[in-house]
């Protein structure tokens, strides 16, 4: 038997492009919402630290973007979609430690090239595509623990 | 460890506390990186940082890190404060660099979050 998740839940968050003041909301009303619906907290934290680094690259990277999820019986699908440059090299973004970010950035805390070798960790499925001055999509699914 | 003893080792002055004295805290973090605090972090620890903004606090909430230390005497400004009392997470100061405050936990038997 998985989760006590009767339904499926779906929302969405906007999020602005280089606005700190805010950095971090949208994850965490996620996180209230997935621990309100039952879900048990270690998954809560995957799902949460997963979505909290793709807040912060469309914050730090993109003009504006939105995170959409799903949270059904089996599994929580998190998509973050964002106008942003886009990544020449998703190989290379992908290695820990490779980072683009500026030094306003780093002074916040950021930019340590860990954002999506920790997305990926933190999902049992990662897909990511990304096309240079369009923008990058990133889609995660977590799948719900047995009970 | 007891969070009242880290206070104590740390000569801590406490900004925030929503948290008993006797509250267990079982590993400990220190980085001013935050996505290495989500990478490497476990539930239940206190995070020792330089860094003494917002970002701290939030990252620790999102990690459920219940113990946040500014190391240096690095006072936090308004928001900070009132995040760490909103999202109760205790906030710490403490006079001493992040490498002695390591230090002094270590020695007491305070560990690093598995990797």
């Amino acid at each position: 038997m998985k989760a006590k998740i009767d339904r499926t839940y779906e929302g969405s968050f906007h999020i602005v492009g280089g606005d700190f003041s805010r950095a971090g909301e949208a994850s965490t009303e996620l996180k209230s919402i997935l621990l309100n619906v039952g879900i048990d907290e270690d998954t809560v934290r995957r799902v949460a630290i997963a979505t909290f680094e793709a807040e912060m690259n469309i914050m730090i990277y993109a003009t504006a973007g939105i995170l959409r999820y799903t949270i059904s019986p089996d599994e929580i699908r998190v998509v973050a979609e964002d106008m942003g440059p886009g990544i020449e090299d998703i190989e290379l973004a992908m290695q820990e430690g490779y980072s683009t970010a500026p030094d306003w950035v780093r002074e916040m805390g950021w930019g340590a090239g860990m954002g999506l070798p920790n997305m990926k960790k933190n999902s049992d499925v990662f897909r990511i595509e990304s096309v240079v001055g369009e923008g990058t999509t990133v889609e995660m699914t977590i799948r719900l623990k047995d009970c | 460890m007891r969070l009242d003893e880290i206070i104590r080792i740390l000569d801590a002055v406490i900004i925030t506390n929503s948290q008993e004295p006797g509250a267990e805290i079982e590993w400990a973090c220190a980085t001013d990186l935050m996505s290495d605090v989500l990478y490497y972090s476990r539930g239940n620890s206190v995070l020792i940082t330089g860094l003494a903004k917002q970002q701290a606090i939030r990252t620790s909430d999102i990690a459920d890190i219940k113990v946040v230390v500014f190391t240096r005497g690095k006072e936090p400004d308004a928001q900070t404060i009132e995040l760490s009392r909103k999202k109760r997470i205790t906030l710490l100061i403490t006079p001493y660099s992040m490498y002695t405050a390591c230090g002094k936990l270590y020695e007491k038997g305070l560990r690093c979050c598995p990797e």
